[in-house]
């Protein structure tokens, strides 16, 4: 019998303000901020760090313990102004913390005295997110700073033929797929945020202050003005998304998606470019689809009825499952860290609807993870690198996608989205199964 | 030019210009970028790798997240301490408290995983909402019968330095209620070795051929109960002062053992630290088989050394790094290698460590205290450094900018320590400055010009 633990042994799940510091660094010339204690900042870099591997510029307010007393005012003010001064930036990003959301910073009033101290002066634009770290997950910090951004830049205006694509936490490579995507079909739209450069540039001649690339601020400005916004993330249906303030709000068209991960997936999402696009999907994406239902063809034994374990946030586990089931895997656990209902709600319909049951887990750690893994059993487990300790435990393959990937190259580069990113994903799924069966062979087969 | 902000500006020097002492020991300046941590990170880098510990975090999950297995301290046994434990406290817990949840939590875990003690970090909130931590660890403690102590170590109260002195506090605790009977007088304690990468077991090899006993090592492949005798021993022996000199203190004056500081990064600094624990014990037969394990292990050495140092002398090195003892041994390390310090710096010296620093550097060394990435990068470029030491957060800033780099990290898998240690260093060094990739790079056609 499972017995449940009142801790959390190793989490599978982050801290909101570093899904909030992702969408900072997905906007040009912004510095995020942190408003808390030092480490915050420095425990997030190095995170993202060890993901991207490229320089990560965060900065704190960093509390002392007459601040966390008097209130974070002065330090939040000298933070601001040494960042200016050092940095230059043509915005800050700034966010809470669990520290100064308990003792009650009000960090409104705080901007405000500031903008007075320097008035009269240009200064960057100032965006900032509630985000203590006691409440919800990293996405939650996330999708807020999104909503922060859209709410501080979204204006009325002549309607643009223009669309924004709310593309959620996925890879640098992801993000330039999508933006290839757009041009495909001839649409004039951006992403949000885009961090394909901040996240995954080139190297330099000399050191940049702030990396570059980004949504940049006249795209922010037309927000209210797109006709269109596709906004990726089941866990966003009926909430209060950006997607659902700029419709509500400026009349933007709202496009609720799944992550386009799998064919029945990915078709959906370039039906609905379709529409908008007013024209059929370009014959290079055909094509791609068809190459992936050859290598479906070519590959279908080596996966039908393998069971999978799936773990990471939850909008991605959704996509990833989808893809699973259409593939004829059985993705025995679905798990994350978070608990919103939507992971439970989408997968047992997925569950009903293929007629195989899976077990379920929101609010899980990778302990319930090793748990669950113990009894069912998986051919693979699916998500982040922190499921490696249970992959060697078990001695069960890891395939590796998604946030983090910290135990090898290239995170950062790895495709998930469309017929593209589904075809490596799935020819890496295969082959990892191939090769697992070959080692554990007494013959060394070498062909398939 | 390497723009400094102005509140920084006495914790930047240049050797050879001006010779006012070093500002230091500051909270970090908000703005700035530091690369340290906070004063939770301090207590848990020195307590984590006590592994038969359980180590739960009282706090929201990030400072729990981003510390999962965070070094590459082996365990020639248990591994409880790669395990990450956190009450994940949520807003209500923050409105009505967390105590209950801490203590169904910790007994729930001792339950489980039979540790040979608890330690609880308290995170920044944990001051700020108020609980009672060390009454909850005293009644837990009671119940279960093994030392369960909280380790004070809220992030905003301090720096990172503040949070090894609250890791000491609860060695301190520890220390002195064991049974020390049967230890040799020839007995020492390693301090501040963490065995990244099995680093504590060569030095311990090396003492058992010197005919040396090790009691305990804290923290490198500690266990609780060798801690708890570790008063038995007739001396400590501290490497990276900076977290454990406080702990050595407090055993001299409760227990009167008196220690020595020393470093095992470099043949010099290592070979100085074996003769030094040798002559402490004054034992003609300790000594001759020190003079031996040094002459043999330097033999061993010291020919592919060597080989390195022909193609890596003239190479300029900058180095930035957590306590400024380890900066003193890779300055010599790198001199035996042939190349020059360009660029100093460390997150937590002192006074007399940046004054030791400024004695053994160049002239026009650029000396800095918690320096920030764009000081490091800067200064690097500017010296035209060819290699750069430091962590991970320093490693992406060099390869951007087409410069070596050396791990000198809490997660790296080689060991740097002992004469393997200066071998692998060596190779390690020589591997990086050496890569064809750096050609490539748009800096490469531009160096020497700066």
């Amino acid at each position: 019998m499972k017995r449940n633990f009142t801790a959390t042994r190793n989490p599978c799940k982050l801290c909101a303000p570093l899904g909030a510091a992702v969408v900072y660094q997905g906007v040009e010339g912004c510095l995020p901020i942190l408003h808390g204690s030092q480490g915050c900042s420095t425990y997030i870099r190095r995170y993202f760090i060890n993901h991207f591997r490229e320089p990560v510029d965060i900065a704190s307010s960093n509390f002392s313990e007459s601040t966390a007393i008097f209130g974070g005012q002065s330090n939040l003010i000298q933070a601001l102004e040494n960042v200016l001064n050092q940095y230059e930036p043509q915005m800050i990003g700034l966010a809470t913390t669990c520290l100064s959301e308990t003792i009650g910073d009000n960090v409104s009033l705080i901007l405000n005295e500031f903008r007075k101290k320097y008035a009269g002066k240009e200064l960057p634009e100032i965006i900032y997110t509630s985000t203590p770290s006691y409440s919800g997950t990293h996405m939650d910090g996330f999708h807020a700073a999104v909503l922060s951004f859209i709410q501080h830049f979204a204006q009325e205006g002549p309607r643009l033929d223009q669309m924004l694509v709310l593309s959620n936490f996925i890879s640098p490579e992801d993000i330039r797929y999508l933006k290839q995507v757009l041009a495909d079909f001839g649409i004039d739209g951006f992403i949000f945020p885009d961090y394909s450069d901040t996240f995954d540039g080139e190297t330099w001649e000399s050191y940049r202050r702030i990396p570059e690339g980004g949504t940049t601020r006249r795209q922010l400005q037309s927000l209210g003005q797109c006709r269109h916004c596709i906004e990726f993330g089941a866990s966003l249906d009926g909430t209060v998304s950006g997607a659902a303030y700029l419709e509500k709000s400026f009349g933007v068209e709202r496009h609720g998606l799944n992550l386009p991960i799998g064919i029945n997936l990915t078709d959906r999402f370039f039906e609905v470019l379709s529409v908008i696009a007013g024209r059929d999907i370009p014959s290079k994406y055909l094509k791609q689809r068809g190459r992936l239902i050859d290598g479906y063809a070519d590959a279908h034994k080596y996966v039908f009825g393998k069971k999978a374990a799936v773990f990471g946030e939850e909008d991605f586990v959704i996509a990833l499952t989808h893809f699973l089931f259409e593939i004829g895997v059985v993705p025995a656990l679905c798990a994350t860290g978070s608990s919103t209902g939507t992971l439970r709600r989408e997968i047992e319909k997925l569950s009903n609807d293929y007629g195989h049951p899976v077990i379920v887990r929101e609010g899980a750690d990778f302990e319930d993870v090793a748990s669950d893994v113990e009894l069912i059993a998986p051919d693979f487990l699916l998500g982040n690198s922190k499921g490696y300790a249970l992959s060697r435990k078990m001695k069960v393959p890891l395939i590796r996608v998604g946030f983090p990937i910290h135990d090898r190259i290239g995170g950062q580069r790895i495709l998930h989205l469309g017929y593209q990113g589904t075809q490596s994903l799935f020819d890496n799924l295969v082959n990892t199964l191939i090769a697992h069966e070959q080692e554990q062979s007494c013959v060394g087969y070498t062909f398939m | 030019m390497t723009r400094v902000l102005p509140q920084r500006k006495d914790q930047v020097q240049c050797k050879g210009s001006g010779a006012s002492p070093m500002a230091c020991e500051r909270h970090s300046v908000a703005g700035s970028v530091s690369q340290r941590a906070c004063v939770f990170c301090g207590s848990r880098v020195v307590l984590y790798p006590v592994v038969d510990a359980l180590h739960l975090i009282h706090g929201p999950i990030g400072c729990a997240a981003y510390t999962w297995d965070i070094r590459g301290a082996l365990s020639s046994g248990p591994d409880l301490h790669r395990m990450s434990f956190s009450t994940d406290l949520r807003e209500k817990d923050v409105i009505y408290g967390g105590e209950k949840k801490l203590e169904t939590a910790l007994l729930e875990l001792i339950e489980e995983y039979h540790p040979r003690a608890a330690f609880v970090y308290t995170t920044c909130i944990v001051g700020i909402i108020g609980d009672d931590v060390d009454a909850v660890c005293k009644r837990v403690g009671e119940r279960v019968g093994i030392p369960v102590f909280a380790v004070h170590s809220e992030g905003f109260k301090g720096t990172k330095k503040d949070g090894y002195r609250a890791a000491c506090d609860v060695l301190a605790k520890l220390v002195g209620t064991g049974d020390t009977r049967g230890i040799s007088p020839f007995s020492i304690n390693i301090l501040g070795d963490f065995n990244i990468a099995g680093e504590t077991w060569m030095i311990t090899e090396y003492y058992r051929r010197m005919g040396i006993s090790v009691v305990s090592t804290i923290t490198g492949d500690a266990r609780v109960d060798d801690i708890r005798r570790s008063h038995g021993a007739a001396l400590n022996v501290v490497q990276c002062s900076g977290s454990m000199m406080y702990l050595a203190r407090r055993m001299e004056q409760d227990y009167g053992i008196p220690f020595t500081r020393v470093s095992y990064f470099g043949m010099e600094d290592t070979s100085q630290a074996l003769f030094a624990v040798a002559r402490f014990f004054n034992d003609s037969e300790i000594l001759a088989r020190t003079s031996d394990l040094v002459e043999k292990e330097t033999a061993r050495v010291m020919e592919e050394i060597n080989q390195y140092r022909r193609h890596l002398n003239g190479k300029k090195a900058a180095i930035y790094v957590g306590g400024a003892f380890k900066a003193f041994s890779l300055i010599k390390a790198l001199r035996m290698l042939g190349m020059k310090t360009v660029v100093v710096g460390s997150q937590t010296g002192n006074a007399e460590d940046y004054e030791r620093l400024r004695a053994m550097c160049d002239e026009g060394t650029v000396i800095l205290d918690d320096s920030n990435p764009l000081e490091l990068a800067s200064f690097s470029q500017q010296k035209n450094a060819d290699l750069f030491i430091g962590g991970v957060k320093e490693r992406p800033m060099a390869y951007k900018l087409g410069m070596a780099f050396c791990d000198h990290n809490h997660s790296r898998k080689y060991a740097l320590a002992g004469y393997q240690g200066m071998l692998n260093f060596a190779k390690e060094v020589y591997s990086s400055v050496m890569s064809p990739v750096w050609k490539f790079s748009p800096r490469a056609g531009k160096r020497g010009a700066q």
